[in-house]
């Protein structure tokens, strides 16, 4: 149980930031392999997109890309308190949680868009 | 006078009894209009368990020694009224996090000032008592940064509050950093780059998450995310050679 002191949305970034990040880390590997492939030849690569054509693997991506941008957000967040000079008001900057996370749910559905 | 006593609203507290492996035991007070937690503490100690153990000195939010866990939260009970935190009647009274459990809601709090101490707090002046006191421009960048922090009284809720304190021990925590950041801005103090570089240590500045925990928690309103910001921004100018 997520402790009450901990119950904020400075603290729901961080969570987003931290575990979007883990996910990634771990999906890095399978992407490599997966580019890795080009290296066997046409046949083994092509099979490989063929795959990822798949609607359920789009999905998948679709989660990607959220995680990827939902990083992205949340990181430049993380680096605009720790660099950028602390105006009065400007707090912890909670309106960029909304911004990150509302721009990463845009940035999801034009994916989507894209691929359905 | 009897029926007055069976009218009164009753307030269920449950609060930790023993140390680290004690348990939770509740309970009845008398519901009042203006009641602290601290006064329910009290109240506790004097009708039903005169053996309670806990801190308190001042009763006003100056002395910053009844800090406890109220409800899952971290507060000085002294300025909590029940009313802010007993919506459904019942109270939960623990210790404050991070820190040992001595007994009841007494914590140890030697570790945490060992922080304080490692983190570059101790102030180092190279005037003597014959010099003419420093002459500071409370406009200036530097004094600004410095005042914005300069209240804390080491009551230790930012440090119950932080998740980062939770899992690595070795973090000396919001209160020990926000300390080292007034030092580092306070134009007498003649140990800048030691405190710099203690307060960028292994449990130092570089451990903060920027959870932004200590800021929603602390009892006066200062900002120990903001001085722990300014420590990591310093010691990165200090790496690359930038630093004053």
């Amino acid at each position: 149980m997520m402790a009450r002191s901990g119950n904020h949305p400075s603290y729901w970034a961080f969570l987003g930031h931290r575990l979007s990040g883990l996910a990634l880390a771990v999906f890095l590997p399978v992407h490599f392999l997966f580019l890795g492939l080009a290296l066997d030849g046409a046949a083994a690569m092509d099979a490989a997109l063929a795959f990822t054509d798949q609607p359920l693997v789009k999905v998948a991506e679709w989660g990607l890309v959220m995680l990827l941008a939902l990083h992205f957000f949340f990181g430049l967040r993380v680096l605009a308190l720790e660099f950028l000079p602390w105006r009065d008001g400007s707090g912890l900057r909670a309106s960029w949680i909304v911004y990150g996370a509302g721009g990463a749910l845009a940035i999801g559905a034009v994916f989507l868009f894209g691929v359905f | 006078m009897q029926d007055m006593t069976e009218q009164e609203t009753m307030l269920e507290v449950a609060i930790w009894r023993g140390g680290a492996d004690g348990r939770f035991v509740t309970y009845e007070v008398p519901l009042r209009a203006n009641q602290t937690v601290l006064d329910v503490v009290t109240e506790v100690q004097r009708r039903h368990e005169p053996a309670l153990a806990y801190r308190f000195a001042c009763r006003v939010g100056v002395c910053g020694s009844c800090a406890m866990t109220v409800n899952g939260a971290p507060k000085w009970t002294c300025r909590t009224h029940v009313k802010q935190v007993a919506a459904t009647g019942k109270i939960t009274i623990e210790p404050l996090r991070n820190l040992p459990r001595i007994k009841d809601l007494a914590t140890d709090m030697t570790g945490f000032f060992e922080k304080w101490d490692r983190a570059g707090g101790r102030f180092r002046g190279s005037a003597t008592r014959h010099d003419e006191p420093a002459r500071v421009d409370p406009a200036s960048r530097q004094r600004q940064y410095a005042d914005a922090g300069i209240e804390c009284i080491n009551c230790a809720v930012c440090y119950a509050a932080c998740e980062v304190v939770a899992w690595d021990d070795a973090y000396y925590g919001p209160a020990a950093l926000n300390r080292a950041w007034t030092l580092v801005n306070d134009e007498r103090h003649a140990a800048t780059k030691q405190t710099l570089a203690d307060a960028s240590d292994r449990g130092g500045c570089g451990n903060c998450h920027s959870q932004g925990s200590c800021v929603r928690h602390c009892p006066i309103g200062l900002n120990p995310t903001r001085s722990i910001a300014g420590l990591k921004r310093m010691s990165l100018l200090q790496f690359v050679g930038m630093g004053r």
